[in-house]
């Protein structure tokens, strides 16, 4: 949400790239007897910055061979950031990097790799129309062009790394044909076969069940066994007490401080991850609840990763939808707008039900989509074209487009929303990010909607335009309209929403009324023991 | 029966098909009218064999058809200016090389689309012949046909030539670094980039591929008649693709094999004449070829369901 805006997409593909080639031969780690400067990766006083945020401010962190060093921290507190530095896409602003002794001010792509650094990432970038072998030896081998492609060989060795981590996955399998945890297994089969010292784990068990994760514990105890050091980035708190020999806690770009992996209780840890946090800077609720507007039952599509999902939200009522990146939150959104189709489970406003996007609209719902240049804006058209999208039913009956109409309705929401759109006519992607939002905005509220779902409301938006934007809200919600809103910046959804539900793990973990705390949410986000509420 | 894979399916239907022939037309597979069909059809399957690669690289090259057309007529006008037929048919060769590397720099190099490229090209060299030629044939001189050999063999050679060349391409599809390298970037390009693989020169190489085997094509197409028809080769990329997807090959990239090629082409070049053995009207043919890609469309979707993105 803060931290890693700056960070291009073209970087985190870059990210995975590193470990492909420089083969090392040899499947086994030198132990350095644990100690001493060979059997260490040190970042020293980090800092980096992408414009004027401040991604990383002089976070120094020790990986040891053959320990699990686990690295917890909000959505934006700079986990990516710091794993790019150490793959060697980003170079920090200041700092310096050690590994086994070695001093660096920056690491490169093919430095980091050089100097056996890995990292596995949650979304690994295969080849799905060739086998696992074939995706191994393509990212180990630096062949020539002409060389003869050697399949007993490559299959061979991919049996070797596979069975290393203990997994018997058929090297001829089509990549395509894997599971996720499949996937991830053969991801670090890569690592293991490039000779990888220094492996980051990025969430490895997000998108895993329980049962999968289970099975990926032993891998990384195995490695941690042959000396491997390990970074493990995750959002489960148990994991850290079932492997983690130490913890890193980063909260806003900066290190909290490290810990030994059984010193803090689940609740220290949240505390240091949440930290203490300035609240009230949010025009406060106070909202009369009104009548029943927005009744979701039992929602569950499995091809989303959702359970049975459960909420209601009352006319004038600002309901938080809090939970982790990969929780669910967006999944169900989309099923409540009627984008995708739910497995069982209903949904209904103001009493009458809805399936399907165009009866949700009919009955006056309206969703602002997460991903604004994807899903809430067309950016090769104009404001007034964009503004009168999702109107055209009651603008433009029989299809036939009025121009004067159109102009209309842009001159009433540039006005009410202050979207500044240069010259008339411009183009929406010639817009800033903010202003692009507004129009996503007010292309849902000129359909005079009842139910508003938000996601992201405030993604990439300045102070500025981020407070005027809390005002509507609290605007609308005065006149009857109740907001269903999804967002990751905790001050934003404390300050913001009259109750908060909490998703885990594609279900509703719990609820919390409003003015509950950062650590409560995050508690039930990240599912410490006692927080289940059921769902 | 699920480990038939598309290809297999594809075999299947072919030998089904010849099956019904062999028993309700035997006169299908008398020897000398099959090899004269076979030497005939040979120009066109290495064509489609090279669009192959280019499609398993996820482009596609629709100016084959217009570069056999160019490769043609310069390889007839080198024969016709006194030189053996064997260096006529290389400057073909040479020059359908030429024509795909011009394809596979725009593509490549300038990262423009591979539809619009070789649309480009496929009518720039179409119009370029015809306004270069007036539509007039190049004459060849009688010792070119069949390359001056009786005809059997004349048609034998060029039969060993295509069915060489596409096995040549399968082989090497399979078992060399870089073939691997041509369904890798297929599949997932940025994964290719990023796992260290050329992207530009395995991008550009496909296309120099196709544009050598439609040169190779015109070469095989040059020695069966004494006249190059500047216009032969019109409409051929249709059928190229046509031959690709029945095959297996995805339209997406990443997957297809040189046998699947083989067998999709054989099966829709054995529709037309199947049906005239077994007395039904031509007419059907082109009728029938659209239902068999369309099967093939629908089996490849089936198949490839689960990976779809």
């Amino acid at each position: 949400m803060f931290g890693d805006v700056g960070a291009t997409r073209g970087d985190a593909r870059a990210l995975d790239g590193g470990v492909a080639g420089g083969s090392k031969g040899g499947l086994n780690y030198r132990v350095h007897g644990g100690e001493g400067e060979a059997a260490r990766l040190r970042l020293v006083d980090v800092s980096k910055s992408f414009g004027a945020v401040r991604a990383l401010r002089g976070v120094s962190m020790e990986v040891r061979a053959g320990e699990v060093h686990a690295l917890l921290g909000e959505n934006g507190a700079g986990k990516s950031t710091l794993i790019r530095v150490m793959a060697g896409v980003h170079a920090p602003d200041s700092g310096r990097i050690e590994v086994g002794g070695r001093v660096h001010g920056r690491l490169t792509v093919g430095t980091a790799r050089a100097e056996g650094i890995a990292v596995v990432h949650q979304q690994p970038a295969m080849f799905p129309d060739l086998t696992v072998a074939e995706n191994l030896a393509l990212r180990l081998e630096q062949a020539g062009p002409w060389s003869r492609w050697r399949r007993d060989r490559h299959e061979r060795r991919a049996r070797e790394c596979l069975a290393r981590l203990g997994s018997g996955i058929d090297p001829g399998r089509l990549a395509g044909s894997l599971s996720m945890p499949e996937q991830q297994l053969v991801e670090l089969a890569v690592a293991v076969g490039a000779g990888a010292r220094w492996i980051v784990l990025d969430e490895p068990t997000a998108s895993l069940t329980r049962r999968e994760q289970e099975r990926l514990y032993p891998v990384i105890d195995g490695l941690r066994g042959d000396g491997a050091g390990i970074v493990h980035i995750t959002h489960r708190l148990e994991e850290v007490g079932r492997l983690a020999d130490r913890v890193t806690v980063l909260r806003d770009g900066e290190s909290v401080g490290t810990f030994g992996g059984r010193e803090l209780d689940e609740g220290g840890l949240i505390e240091r991850i949440a930290g203490r946090r300035v609240e009230g800077m949010h025009p406060g609720g106070g909202a009369t609840r009104g009548p029943l507007r927005l009744d979701v039952h039992g929602v569950a599509r499995a091809a989303s990763g959702l359970k049975p999902c459960s909420l209601r939200v009352h006319a004038g009522e600002v309901v938080g939808l809090a939970g982790l990146v990969g929780s669910g939150r967006t999944e169900l959104a989309r099923v409540i707008f009627g984008l995708d189709r739910p497995d069982s489970g209903r949904v209904w406003v103001d009493g009458s039900e809805v399936t399907g996007t165009c009866m949700a609209m009919e009955r006056g719902m309206a969703m602002v989509p997460e991903d604004r240049r994807r899903h809430g804006v067309v950016p090769e058209m104009g404001v007034a074209a964009n503004l009168a999208m999702a109107s055209h039913g009651r603008l433009f009956p029989w299809g036939w487009l009025r121009p004067g109409r159109e102009r209309r309705v842009a001159s009433e929401w540039t006005g009410r929303l202050g979207i500044k759109a240069g010259p008339a006519g411009s183009l929406v992607g010639t817009l800033s990010g903010g202003n692009q939002q507004k129009v996503a905005l007010g292309r849902w509220l000129a359909t005079r909607p009842k139910v508003l779902v938000l996601d992201e409301p405030t993604q990439g938006v300045d102070v500025g335009a981020k407070a005027e934007i809390h005002r509507w809200i609290r605007e609308w919600t005065g006149e009857g309209m109740a907001v269903l809103m999804i967002t990751s910046d905790l001050p934003e959804l404390l300050g913001m929403s009259d109750r908060v539900v909490v998703m885990r793990e594609g279900r509703v973990a719990g609820e919390l009324p409003g003015g509950c705390s950062a650590s409560e949410v995050m508690g039930m986000a990240m599912g410490t023991a006692g927080s289940e509420v059921g769902g | 029966m699920r480990r038939l894979g598309r290809e297999g399916w594809v075999g299947m239907a072919l030998v089904m098909l010849l099956a019904c022939v062999g028993l309700w037309a035997p006169a299908f597979f008398e020897p000398q009218p099959l090899w004269t069909r076979l030497a005939s059809w040979m120009p066109r399957l290495v064509v489609a064999a090279g669009v192959a690669v280019v499609m398993v690289a996820r482009h596609i090259d629709i100016s084959v058809g217009s570069v056999l057309g160019v490769s043609g007529v310069v390889g007839g006008m080198v024969i016709a200016a006194g030189l053996p037929a064997w260096a006529g048919m290389a400057a073909a060769v040479s020059c359908g090389a030429l024509a795909g590397a011009l394809n596979g720099w725009w593509v490549a190099g300038l990262r423009l689309p591979s539809i619009v490229v070789t649309l480009a090209t496929m009518v720039a060299w179409r119009e370029g012949l015809r306004w270069g030629r007036q539509g007039v044939f190049v004459n060849l001189p009688d010792t070119a046909v069949w390359m001056g050999l009786p005809m059997v063999a004349g048609q034998g050679l060029v039969i060993a030539a295509g069915l060489g060349a596409v096995a040549g391409l399968g082989w090497w599809m399979r078992n060399m670094a870089s073939g691997r390298w041509v369904a890798a970037m297929g599949s997932n390009p940025e994964a290719g980039r990023l796992a260290g693989i050329p992207a530009g020169w395995v991008t550009g190489g496909t296309f120099v591929v196709s544009g050598s085997m439609a040169g190779l094509g015109a070469a095989l197409l040059l020695v069966q008649s004494p006249q190059v028809d500047p216009a032969s080769g019109r409409l051929l990329e249709l059928e190229a693709v046509a031959a690709a997807v029945v095959g297996g090959v995805s339209i997406r990239g990443g997957a297809g094999r040189m046998r699947g090629v083989l067998a999709g082409f054989l099966l829709l070049a054995c529709v037309g004449p199947a049906l005239t053995y077994l007395g039904v009207k031509a007419y059907w043919d082109k009728a029938i070829h659209g239902v068999v890609i369309l099967a093939a469309a629908a089996m490849a979707a089936r198949a490839g369901g689960k990976q779809a993105t």
